[in-house]
């Protein structure tokens, strides 16, 4: 089968990869580039622990073709921490104690910091809605919400 | 001696008898006693967990028996 | 309650060790390694729900390019005739096998038939679609009551009914029977002034877990196989593996990767022997992963269950006598959580006379797997229900009418033995006590509570414990940390040796570095690894003594072990400076060499932990549809040790509850086929479901653990079922009897009700 070519941008890195037409982003960034911080639950997108950011938008990577994905800048998991140490949404989850198994935390945290990016300080009512796309099967998502919480009051700042 | 009581489910293979007493100072002795009075009991007895004087043990051989210890068969849980 | 015992780290809740990996995406999960040369395993599944297999052709998907191995039933040993796996969802390892791999029935839709491996999926695939099966289609057997009723068609020719009065030699679909009883009920029920009566019915449901099974598999000429894969139990896996392929122990080595969430689903061996074998013919690592789709179709979610209960009373609330018809779903195989859901069902209450008939019952679905407290949440679901209906006709409080009947230490539990020392009547005052349930409710919305409970259980665990040279401590166990269980051994270790809790990391050693274990399973893990690792380091802090001694020529009873460090007795020796872990590891090459511990035991005397849930919640009259407004989980962990994860654990267990209760629900077709195999129609809870789940950890400590650990990942999930329909009772005046509360069921049972 012939195989497409694909020039995009992974965590402000530019990556080069050929794909099969039906391939999806998912199984791009897990079985050719070896990003397996980014986890596969259903690959029909129900479950959201695939969630990555393409061009700032959420989106379940198994819903994405792969070749679609050029030219595009795309966030996973593995490019939230930086050079500084840990996000803050990173830190909150260990510090609530917001992941017990942690296979869903990945997709939740980008999923976190597509809703901080665009509502910095959202209600109860927006954080669970916001996330209502990612399956938590441990915590009853108690704990995830008030990290949640916990990060966007630190974004706020001394009132 | 041990006051023992099987369970309705093993009284096909205890000839009906639900409660007896036993001479036997460890869970080792009493297996083997029961095990020669039920000859068909030995498999089910041994994959039974065992309650004396209300602590649970699974795997139980070694444990001591009181002359008035009462000791229940339990079939064996694990949970998830 | 709970004496008062200055710990200085058991009962916070520090950060796991393991958590930045699982933040940051490095952790790895069963399908996050890939092996050079890997290829990729694919299960061919039946397309029907009983079919007898008359013939398999692999020849066309052999003949493949790209196609390296492609197996069936008649690759594998005979199944073992004896031998089996205790628990409430285990059965014969024969039995066991047949899942693994349909030799001459398939009998659910779904079940192994087949399996290639392939150098991509897609090869992999083809190859599948190329075997031709030819299937003697039969009828295939739903639901209980079809399967138990007399000239059912049969799943297995040779079963028949176990622990009947008399031996039987007529097949049945009844896989065994189980009574417990007690007393007089007749008599008991003439005592009674008041007298409910209930059927309840509970579809099949399961785990749910976030991660599909997965493995990888690399076995060489020599036949040694290493195997990574998600478990929650890598030694029982590797024995399995063992038997089902007829190899030794030795030549199988497991390495329990993270893992994405089990709650007793991934207890079970599917994949691995299958992995095992490929990779023995392909002479390749095989990898396989499960799609969401087969978990559901193929892999043990819990019983459906179908229960009768009859309970009487005094006026006064004193239970007199109570019954128990309750039969429950094994699907395809024998072994189901029945006996523990007829030993539960009456669980909380001082009851002279009672009577519980269970049966477990073969039909055409995946053989049922462990679930959370297997068979308590059906089984409790039908008495707490009843209990709530008691109350009312009582005019009594709902918890008020539990405390009046609730056991205590040296209540004869029902299924035999007294209680030790529990924590039922705390959690009950505790619950009353709560504002929680004294505040005021809007207008229309309901309130409901339950008990729940688990036995809690020990088996066998191991422990090392390594002291490094700067004093840091290294804990090797071997149970897979399934929700922060490396935090509680670092504290339990930490709180031991009076070091700092940054100062240990646990370690999950694969079935060649570390002693054996059981399962992450039964709320096990804390309470017998636990002790394990406490043992381990009391034996470390009797070699640091020993160590101080020849380090300052002074006696070994003449050294003390105080906050982490050895220090001489008061009175003699006052000049001789304490030595920390640090100052004895550093100078271990002179005073024996490494320091190093272990610890191995079955653990006897695990805590019965109860809980009592509060509910409360609004039904949509137009629709149907049910809002979670509060919920409150109450619970005795004995000690908690990691005290976030434990609330952790209730919050958690109150979520799969509640899903249970209000949406989850397996549907099948008349032809036995599952029309909501994926997470969008198999509706589990997402975050705009669910309210803040308040906990209140209640701390009877058990006394057969060092810290009073009992167990508490079993019991959280048990009470929401009961307590949820309690409250729909509450808010809408009717009892509706049947899970799931799910939209459509509410709304008929308001348009039968003329609402």
């Amino acid at each position: 089968m012939n195989k497409i070519q694909v020039i995009t941008s992974i965590n402000h890195e530019e990556v080069e990869f050929l794909c099969e037409p039906q391939e999806t982003l998912l199984d791009v960034l897990r079985e050719t580039l070896g990003r397996t911080g980014t986890k596969e639950g259903c690959a029909t997108g129900d479950c959201g622990a695939c969630s990555v950011l393409v061009d700032d938008r959420l989106v379940c990577s198994c819903l994405v073709l792969a070749a679609e994905t050029g030219g595009r800048e795309i966030t996973t998991i593995e490019g939230i921490a930086t050079e500084e140490g840990l996000h803050p949404i990173q830190q909150k989850f260990l510090d609530h104690a917001a992941l017990q198994c942690g296979i869903c935390t990945p997709g939740l945290i980008i999923a976190t910091k597509s809703l901080l990016d665009r509502h910095p300080d959202p209600d109860e009512t927006t954080i669970r809605y916001w996330l209502a796309g990612n399956l938590c099967r441990c915590t009853g998502y108690d704990k995830i919400v008030r990290a949640v919480q916990d990060v966007a009051r630190d974004l706020a700042g001394p009132a | 001696m041990a006051h023992v009581v099987f369970p309705g489910h093993l009284l096909a293979v205890t000839d009906g008898e639900a409660e007896l007493d036993v001479p036997a100072c460890n869970v080792r002795e009493l297996l083997a006693a029961l095990e020669q009075r039920f000859p068909d009991a030995g498999d089910e007895l041994r994959k039974s967990t065992i309650a004396i004087d209300g602590l649970i043990c699974q795997d139980a051989f070694l444990e001591t028996l009181r002359p008035d210890s009462e000791v229940f068969f339990m079939p064996r849980i694990a949970g998830g | 309650m709970s004496e008062s015992i200055d710990y200085k780290l058991v009962g916070t809740s520090p950060v796991r060790p393991d958590g930045v990996d699982k933040v940051t995406g490095r952790a790895q999960y069963g399908a996050d390694l890939n092996l050079p040369n890997q290829i990729h395993g694919k299960v061919l599944r039946s397309p029907y729900a009983h079919a007898r297999i008359k013939r398999i052709d692999t020849s066309r998907a052999m003949a493949m390019p790209g196609v390296y191995a492609v197996i069936t039933g008649e690759d594998f040993p005979p199944p073992p005739e004896h031998g089996d796996v205790g628990g409430e969802a285990g059965g014969s390892i024969g039995d066991l096998a047949r899942v693994i791999m349909a030799r001459d029935k398939a009998l659910y839709h779904g079940h192994a038939v087949a399996a290639v491996a392939a150098r991509s999926l897609r090869i992999a695939d083809e190859a599948l679609a190329a075997i031709e099966v030819e299937y003697e289609v039969l009828e295939p057997v739903l639901d209980l009551d079809a399967a138990m009723a007399p000239g059912a068609p049969l799943l297995d020719e040779n079963c028949f009914t176990k622990n009947l009065p008399e031996k039987t030699d007529k097949p049945s679909n009844i896989a065994e029977v189980m009574v417990l009883s007690r007393g007089d009920v007749d008599q008991g029920f003439e005592q009674a002034d008041v007298i409910v009566e209930g059927e309840y019915r509970i579809p099949m449901a399961h785990q749910g877990y976030i991660e599909p099974h997965a493995c990888i598999a690399n076995t060489n000429e020599a036949g040694q196989s290493t195997v990574w894969c998600c478990t929650q139990a890598h030694f029982d896996f590797r024995a399995i593996t063992a038997k089902v392929l007829n190899m030794n122990v030795a030549d199988l080595k497991f390495i329990a990767s993270e893992i994405g969430g089990g709650f007793g689903g991934k207890t079970v061996v599917y994949l691995e022997p299958l992995a095992v074998l490929l990779s023995l013919k392909a002479r390749r690592p095989v990898k396989m992963k499960m799609t969401r789709e087969e978990v559901f179709r193929a892999t043990g979610p819990t019983s459906g269950t179908h229960c009768k209960i009859k309970v009487g009373a005094k006026k006064d609330g004193t239970l007199t006598a109570a019954t128990a018809w309750m039969a429950y779903e094994a699907g395809a195989y024998a072994g189901s959580p029945m006996g523990a859901g007829a030993m539960t069902v009456f669980v909380p209450y001082d009851l002279e006379n009672f009577k519980v008939e269970g049966y477990e019952v073969l039909l055409n679905k995946p053989k049922v797997g462990a679930y959370r407290a297997p068979g308590a949440p059906q089984s409790m679901h039908a008495m707490e229900s009843a209990m709530d209906d008691l109350a009312r006709e009582l005019n009594m409080d709902p918890l008020d009418l539990r405390l009046k009947n609730a056991a205590e230490e040296g209540t004869r539990a029902p299924y035999g033995p007294k209680f030790p020392v529990i924590g039922l009547k705390e959690c009950l005052r505790a619950a009353k006590a709560h504002p929680n349930y004294t505040r005021a409710l809007p207008e229309g919305a309901g309130r409901g509570v339950a008990v729940g409970f688990w036995f809690n259980f020990g088996l066998q665990s191991s422990a090392e414990v390594h002291i490094n040279e700067n004093g840091t401590v290294t804990v090797v166990e071997g149970n897979p940390d399934i929700g922060g269980s490396r935090a509680s051994m670092c504290i339990m270790a930490a709180e031991t040796l009076g070091v700092p809790y940054e100062s240990v990391r646990t370690l999950i050693g694969d079935t060649e570095s570390t002693g054996f274990s059981n399962s992450t399973g039964g709320s096990r893990t804390t309470f017998a690894t636990g002790m394990a690792v406490v043992r381990a380091c009391e034996d470390i802090i009797a070699q640091c003594r020993a160590r101080a001694a020849v380090t300052w020529g002074i006696d070994e009873d003449q050294v003390l072990w105080v906050d982490g460090q050895a220090i001489p007795a008061s009175g003699v020796n006052d000049e001789l400076k304490p030595l920390s872990l640090a100052d004895i590891a550093e100078n271990a090459a002179k005073t024996g060499g490494p320091l190093l511990s272990r610890a191995s035991l079955t653990a006897k005397g695990a805590g019965p932990s109860f809980s009592v849930n509060i509910a409360d919640l609004q039904v949509d009259r137009e629709t149907g549809k049910i809002d979670v407004l509060a919920f409150t989980a109450i619970q005795d962990a004995g000690r908690a040790i990691h005290k976030a994860y434990v609330e952790g654990q209730l919050q958690g267990g109150a979520a799969q509850g509640l899903g249970w209760a209000l949406n989850e629900e397996y549907i099948y077709n008349a032809d036995g086929i599952m029309e909501n195999a994926g997470f969008l129609d198999y509706r589990m809870p997402v975050a705009s479901d669910l309210p803040m789940i308040d906990t209140h950890i209640v701390e009877v400590p058990n006394p057969r653990h060092p810290y009073g650990v009992r167990g508490v990942g079993e019991t959280p999930i048990v009470a929401p079922l009961a307590a949820t329909a309690n409250a729909v009772r509450d808010a809408i005046g009717i009892r509706i009897h049947d899970l799931p509360l799910s939209p459509p069921r509410v709304l008929a049972a308001l348009d039968a009700a003329g609402d």
